[in-house]
């Protein structure tokens, strides 16, 4: 009773033994399917595989432990129950000696106790857990009712129903046939002409031929990712605190090609853990090794980068070991299984594997660009182009030397016509308000040294040859003694909080400061402009992000006027440094003066050793001077200028050609991190032992390499190795599940002790080994399942049979459960014709309630609709936003993909109710469905909802129907009538124009009835 | 584990529902469709499906029926507010002795030189009990006498995000079930037009508005109706809540109507008991889209109730929110859960201590003295308290994130008011009389409502999973 309680509780169905035994006990007891769980419950706790809880020194989970064979005690005396001390313990009345104890809230039911007095009885044989067992290949069981039988399946679907007296349900109609194999192999509901042409087509092979056809669709492949997704955890977000995007989309789309490709799983699994690893990766391979980067991680700041790594290790042994082992290894992470045979080392050991891989502890973790065919032949093009732009300009076929003769003479004119720029002046006097060091360099810079304080004025005292001055260039320049070689005394960015320019009389006297009207710089930082340097703000400044790009800057101060000057005139400038930005001091710096009547940050001039030059005769010129004018000529060549201006082009179009790339993240191997086991999984405690990469100890090993460390393509190959008793079965249970609801083994995700065993063990080991043998081909194994005779009963279930058989373990019967999320989506969205259909591609935002978002931050943002394709695309490319899954998807149970999910719920709430009434999404679907109503379906309202049954229920409506659908047809066509705005209004609801020819009171009364049947438990069910 | 003698096996109430819609149900509506084709909603509404919790014999007595939770998001500095540290500000400046801080976990003061740093707000006793609480919590003070403070309270995650979903669900692995769906898995709901755990978010001007992830609602492995709702200030109450626009009300209805009566046809052909539960969950859908306007539409409020919580009406702000967590507590929601995500502050912890507690303190007040006077304080039980603490070192004029001491409130539902319980050490790092560890902290609520935390279990991945993982102990003396 106490699991029957649970399983209405849980709305699971867990414990197949309970129900299905309910009857009768069976004749012959296997220790697996009816003993083992009965102990791993109420008795592994204390008496099983955690050698640390272990009460007593008795096992109860092993031959030796229940035999007493070890010398410990000995629990039962095969064939003779009431020696056995198990049974009373049991059965004792003595509260002390009563098994289990109390405390612990465990009871063994006393229907339980006869079980396990029976198993003794029949002499106490003891098996291995059957999943830790290789699976052993029956006989195929003979059986009668050839009508039923379509392969050999069915054998052992009947076989089990015979065994109960019970028989199999009859074939389910064509029509529900052919929409349960479209929504279990596409994802879709099939088309009325399609329903139709199977009606039609009586030849014997016609249901085979349509399961061939959606074999092989695109659409199988969409549909077979949306269960691979959720087990491997893959979301466009990275989860933790900030939640931010990651470009992983192109590892969805690998998936889905590879089930289109029929992708062998023993490969499948093999790219995904270790892809990079394979030699010469391809990029298929590459980007399939996305898989070991789809876990969660963060970025928050102060997170501690060994806290983090320990939980991403843990992250992964989680999910390697539940996706390919449905096993729960995460207990192990903290003591050794307590139900299980795993061990902490094995949790540490199998974490061991993945330490190899790049990643950012706390932090962005960069993607890698990923280039299509058609993108990798555009850069080679565009590669081939910048080779060419280099090869001319380095080989120009100029006459440069006639050319810079004829530029020289121009110049001597300008120059005469005195167009002189910026003249770089010569410090007189150097002060440093605080204590740094200034020295005037070779080039007329000042380089600060020294002790370097938190604030700093610097003042530089020069004089010029120039009668008049209209402004003050001031360059920041790197030096190799700087930190980082930039161009200040911080981390290579400085604040300039302000600059004076004064006028002084020779011996110091002030004689005005000169008002600076404008300033231009070449550089920016975000929130400090060059503004910010004269603004009289002493918290506010220019800086120049120096700690992203070490470069020379410069800045221009134009003076409110033109200051007229004395040859005995100075001047003194002050560079301010009085930021909260602690230490953040120019490092290096240059000023220069102007009589420009436009000072400009570029030089129109030339510069003063070419001025120089310049002046000398070419007679007279060194070699030094020869070589200044000719370097500087061909800085300013047109023709040479204009084929360098080709290499930058070429090679700013080659950069943003790699920027269209789509990026993804994948696996790459470095040293690994050295793995210790983290008592009680506290990743502050160093004193565990040592790990190297192992699989559990308990299951047979890899092949010994002794010397060389094993890695993640070992891993690989040893999950789908023959050897592996786990693998197949895992597989071949969740394709069950996609075909008939619910697995073999219900429990999906834990094959383990406490897990249910299987219904048809014989089946799932025959289905695993058939499986194996063919080659690991999924598609094969779907076919074999849908085609099975089994498959294709009637869902219903009568009276007696539902009593029998509630949970349906005997699969006497179809499953019959709800669609999806995104099916349900993707139903609504075929059926008004808005389906953007089209494979891969990035992650799509159909509409979502504004504000959805804004319990994020690290940023703030909001969630953009896409316009045009993005909003009609299938559910499957949804942005999944980890810790705001799209509200739609969400409530029809879809995972936010956090943790891995072997099993959605199936949940059926209210919230649901509200999102298929009133989501834009199913308004605007109905709206468009009414329109087709309305056009193909004629004027007649039976006519109509006949065409609407058949869209969307592939069947004929029925006379309840129809008039339950009429009377609000023509209630609501009266309404609106009335109503022209609210007909118009919801005529505008979503993004698609409706058509203006039709009637918006006949659309809106139609985009009712569409609206109801968007909404009907029949329309979201499988059955 | 629960034994529930009280509840029908499945088979038998999925029996009874199907009976009772396609049995008697058919006849009624054959006979109701000769009539005039059209069923009565008020057939339908005797269908509905309300979920009574897996709880109907609790073990202990019932003090407290439901939950407001108010979640100081980002981490309130204890020593600002509850918990006072005069040896801390002699030591102000000082470094923080290496016995304190070694071995011990840090955020964003990893590598740095850790100094003491005094308490930035003077403290005062408050009450007839004397409760010693900051300057900063004049209100909060004028109801002393109400409040159990705790001062030992110790959790095990230092980053935000982590910390939350600790707080919430007992672990920092994500996927496992919030309280509040643990607590309507255990006890259902006493209203059936509005969820039973219902979540609420405001931000403030003085710290990092933190994210909050839906996580730390999320029902895990439970069953989705467990999962809590949020309710918004901007846009739609709730997402969905509104009928399409050129919809109103009556056709809205004639819609679901048609909805109801042709699933009810469907379940005569096939016998789903799922269809009785879908037909139950769009009557409360229905019923949603008018009790959540109800809800949310305060008119009816006088003017010295908005004053006293300090609100003008829907600005989106804590106060706002604590009046409506006050309207959804009367209609018997069992969680209701106040996010504020202004506790953050790495810098100048005093003015932003000040600021944000300014922007909670009357408000906090305002609901227990409301909540008082309509007789609801008894069994209403009010939690205060972030994620964690701060540091006793400075972080600049700031403090940073501190797991191993700080300080909550609760009062009304069951709580001894006018106490404490709990100390840190002298400087307020670690709790060491009377450590409350979260895990305590949720056993002693989850006691408040009847409930012993170790029987309270969901079976998941083979385990018997619960809120206190597998730990936590009741502490007795702040029970009343």
């Amino acid at each position: 009773m106490r699991s029957l309680a649970w399983i209405l509780v849980c709305g699971w169905l867990l414990e197949a033994t309970t129900s299905v035994w309910a009857q009768s006990p069976p004749e012959k007891i296997d220790f697996n399917r009816d003993i083992r769980p009965i102990l791993s419950e109420t008795c592994f706790t204390c008496h099983g595989p955690d050698h640390n809880k272990r009460q007593a020194e008795l096992r109860l989970d092993t031959r030796d432990g229940l035999h007493g064979a070890t010398g410990g005690p000995k629990p039962l005396v095969p064939g003779k129950p009431a020696e056995s001390e198990i049974i009373a313990r049991l059965t004792a009345t003595e509260p002390e000696e009563r098994m289990p104890p109390a405390s612990t809230g465990k009871v063994v039911t006393p229907q339980q106790i006869e079980l396990i007095k029976k198993w003794i009885e029949q002499g106490a044989e003891f098996k291995g857990h059957w999943a830790y067992i290789t699976p052993v290949e029956s006989p195929l069981p003979k059986v009668d009712r050839p009508e039923f039988v379509r392969n050999d399946i069915d054998r052992f679907i009947l076989s089990e129903l015979n065994r109960h007296g019970l028989k199999p349900s009859p074939f389910a109609d064509r029509r529900i046939l052919i929409r349960r194999l479209y929504f279990d192999l596409t994802g879709l509901p099939p088309r009325p002409e399609q329903v139709a042409a199977f009606l039609a087509d009586q030849s014997p092979d016609a249901y085979e031929k349509l399961v061939n056809r959606l074999l092989d669709s695109p659409e199988y492949g969409e549909r077979m990712a949306m269960f691979w997704l959720d087990l491997v955890r893959y979301a466009d977000t990275n989860g933790y605190h900030g939640d931010n995007h990651e470009d992983r989309d192109m590892y969805r789309d690998y998936v889905i090609e590879s089930f289109n490709r029929n992708k062998p799983f023993n490969q499948f699994t093999i790219e995904q853990l270790a892809g990079d690893l394979i030699p010469n990766a391809t990029t298929e391979q590459r980007i399939a090794s996305g898989y070991n980067r789809l876990l969660m991680t963060t970025r928050e700041g102060g997170a501690q980068a060994k806290e983090y790594l320990a939980k991403y290790s843990a992250d992964r042994v989680r999910n390697v070991s539940a996706v390919w082992m449905a096993s729960t290894m995460g207990c192990c992470e903290c003591h050794d299984h307590k139900f299980d045979p795993f061990l902490t080392r094995d949790f540490y050991s199998l974490a061991a594997y993945f330490a190899d891989i790049q990643e950012t502890a706390v932090g962005e973790q960069p993607g890698t660009p990923i280039p299509t065919l058609g993108q990798q032949a555009r850069l080679t093009e565009l590669q081939a182009r910048l080779t060419e732009a280099q090869a001319k300009l380095a080989n120009p076929g100029l006459d440069l030397v006639a050319a810079q003769a004829a530029w020289e003479k121009q110049a001597l004119i300008d120059l005469a016509g005195s167009k002189s720029a910026w003249s770089i002046v010569k410090p007189l006097k150097l002060e440093a308000a605080a204590k740094s060091t200034l020295t005037i360099q070779d080039d007329q810079s000042v380089l600060s040294s020294g002790e370097n304080p938190a604030r700093e004025t610097y003042s530089v005292t020069t004089s010029t040859d120039l009668p008049r001055v209209t402004g003050l260039r001031l360059e920041a320049l790197t030096h190799p003694t700087l930190s980082n070689g930039g161009a200040s005394r911080s981390n290579g960015n400085f604040v300039l909080t302000g600059i004076e320019v004064s006028l002084v009389q020779p011996g110091g006297t002030p004689v005005k400061v000169l008002p600076i009207a404008r300033a231009m710089a070449d550089f920016e930082q975000k929130d400090f402009p060059i503004a910010h340097a004269f603004d009289n703000k002493p918290d506010t400044g220019w800086a120049i992000a120096g700690y992203e790009k070490k470069e020379n800057r410069k800045a221009v101060f134009v003076f409110a006027e033109p200051v007229t000057l004395t040859a005995d005139s100075q001047l003194v400038v002050k560079l301010k440094h009085e930021s909260i930005y602690a230490q953040h001091n120019i490092g290096r710096f240059r000023l220069a003066l102007t009589n420009s009547d436009q000072p400009a940050l570029d030089d129109q001039g030339v510069p003063d050793a070419v001025l120089a030059a310049l002046k000398v005769t070419v007679e007279q010129r060194d070699d030094a001077q020869k070589k200044t004018l000719s370097d500087y000529y061909r800085s300013i060549d047109p023709a040479l200028l204009k084929l360098k201006q080709e290499v930058t082009q070429a090679e700013t179009e080659v950069a943003n050609h790699r920027k269209s790339f789509r990026t993804t993240l994948v696996s790459t191997s470095v040293a690994p991190r050295m793995m210790r086991v983290l008592p009680r999984g506290n990743w502050l405690d160093e004193t565990g032992e040592v790990v190297a990469p192992a699989v559990p100890s308990f299951l047979a090993k890899t092949p010994s390499t002794d010397t060389q460390r094993q890695s993640r393509l070992d891993l690989a190959n040893w999950l789908v190795s023959a050897e592996n008793p786990l693998v197949a079965r895992v597989l071949v249970n969740r394709l069950w599940k996609i075909t008939f609801g619910q697995g073999l083994v219900k429990s999906l995700e834990d094959f383990g002790a406490q897990g249910s065993a299987p219904t048809h063990p014989e089946l799932l080991d025959w289905l695993a080994i058939d499986f194996v043998r063919s080659g690991w081909d999924i598609k094969r194994m779907v076919k074999l399942m849908v085609m099975s005779g089994a498959y294709q009963q009637a869902s219903t279930v009568s009276d007696e049979l539902r009593q029998v058989d509630p949970f349906n373990n005997l699969v006497a019967r179809q499953g019959r459960f709800r669609l999806d999320a995104e099916m349900i989506r993707d139903h609504a969205l075929v059926t008004s014709g808005l389906l953007a259909q089209h494979l891969g591609g990035p992650s799509a935002k159909p509409y979502q309630p504004p504000g959805y978002w804004s319990y994020l931050n690290f940023p703030m943002r909001e969630w953009q609709n896409d316009q045009g394709a993005g909003l009609y695309r299938r559910g499957l490319y949804t942005y999944w936003c980890r810790t705001f899954l799209h509200p739609s998807l969400k409530t029809f149970d879809a995972p936010t993909r956090e943790e891995c999910t072997v099993e959605r719920a199936r949940s059926n709430t209210p919230l649901q109710a509200l999102v298929l009434l009133n989501d834009p999404t199913y308004v605007e679907t109905s709206r468009k469905f009414a329109e087709r109503l309305i056009r193909e379906g004629g004027m007649d309202i039976g006519s109509r909802l006949k065409f609407a049954y058949r869209e969307l229920l592939s069947r004929d409506p029925r006379p309840e129907e129809v008039s339950i659908l009429s009377a609000m047809y023509q209630k609501h066509l009266a309404e609106y009538q009335a109503e022209q705005p609210a007909a118009e209004a919801l005529a505008k609801v979503g993004a698609a124009p409706s058509a203006a020819d039709i009637n918006r009171a006949d659309l809106a009364a139609t985009t009712s009835i569409a609206r109801v049947l968007y909404n009907l438990h029949e329309t979201i069910t499988r059955n | 584990m629960f034994s529930f003698p009280q509840i029908p096996d499945d088979v038998n109430r999925r029996t009874f529902l199907r009976t009772s819609t396609t049995g008697i149900g058919s006849v009624v509506l054959a006979s109701l469709l000769n009539r005039d084709g059209i069923l009565s909603a008020a057939d339908i509404q005797a269908k509905v499906d309300h979920w009574k919790g897996v709880i109907s014999q609790p073990q202990f007595p019932v003090r407290a029926k439901r939950i407001i939770y108010l979640c100081m998001a980002g981490g309130p500095s204890h020593l600002e507010t509850l918990d006072y540290k005069p040896k801390l500000a002699e030591m102000h400046g000082k470094p923080m002795p290496e016995s304190f801080t070694k071995g011990m976990p840090i955020a964003q003061l990893q590598g740095q030189k850790l100094t003491c740093f005094a308490p930035q707000h003077k403290f005062q006793k408050y009450g007839q009990s004397g409760q010693e609480l900051s300057e900063v919590f004049p209100h909060i003070g004028s109801v002393a006498d109400e409040l159990c403070v705790i001062r030992s309270i110790q959790t095990e995650a230092i980053n935000h995000d982590p910390a939350h979903t600790f707080m919430n669900t007992g672990t920092t692995i994500s996927g496992r079930p919030a309280m509040g769906a643990w607590l309507n898995y255990g006890l259902g709901s006493e209203n059936d037009s509005l969820p039973g755990f219902v979540v609420m978010t405001s931000t403030g001007k003085y710290g990092q508005s933190q994210p909050i992830a839906a996580r730390q609602w999320h029902s895990g492995f439970l069953p989705s109706r467990f999962q809590g709702v949020e309710f918004r200030s901007k846009g739609d109450p709730v997402m969905y809540v509104r009928n399409p626009q050129g919809v109103t009300d009556s056709r809205q209805r004639d819609v679901v109507q048609a909805v109801q009566q042709l699933n009810q046809l469907e379940d005569g052909v096939v016998h789903d008991p799922e269809i009785a539960t879908r037909i139950s969950a769009y009557e409360t859908a229905f019923k949603m889209q008018t009790s959540v306007p109800e809800l949310m539409d305060i008119k009816d409020e006088p003017k010295h109730i908005l004053d006293l919580y300090g609100t003008q009406g829907p600005d989106g702000t804590f106060a706002y929110n604590c009046l409506l967590a006050r309207r959804l507590a009367e209609r018997g929601v069992r969680f209701i859960q106040l996010y504020h995500r202004d506790w953050d502050h790495h810098g100048a912890v005093k003015e932003h201590v000040a600021g944000t507690a300014k922007e909670v303190d009357q408000p906090c007040a305002a609901l227990i003295k409301d909540l008082k006077q309509r007789d609801m304080l008894k069994d209403t039980l009010i939690i205060w308290g972030g994620e964690f603490g701060r540091t006793p070192m400075a972080q600049g004029n700031g403090r940073d994130h501190h797991i191993k001491g700080f300080s909550i409130w609760m009062a009304g539902g069951g709580i001894k008011g006018g106490m404490s319980y709990g100390a840190t050490d002298e400087l307020g790092y670690s709790a060491q009389q009377d450590i409350f560890h979260v895990h305590d902290f949720h056993a002693t609520i989850l006691r408040l409502f009847g409930i012993d935390h170790e029987r309270l279990t969901y079976k998941f991945q083979g385990r018997d999973f619960r809120l206190t993982d597998v730990s936590g102990k009741v502490v007795e003396k702040i029970l009343a």
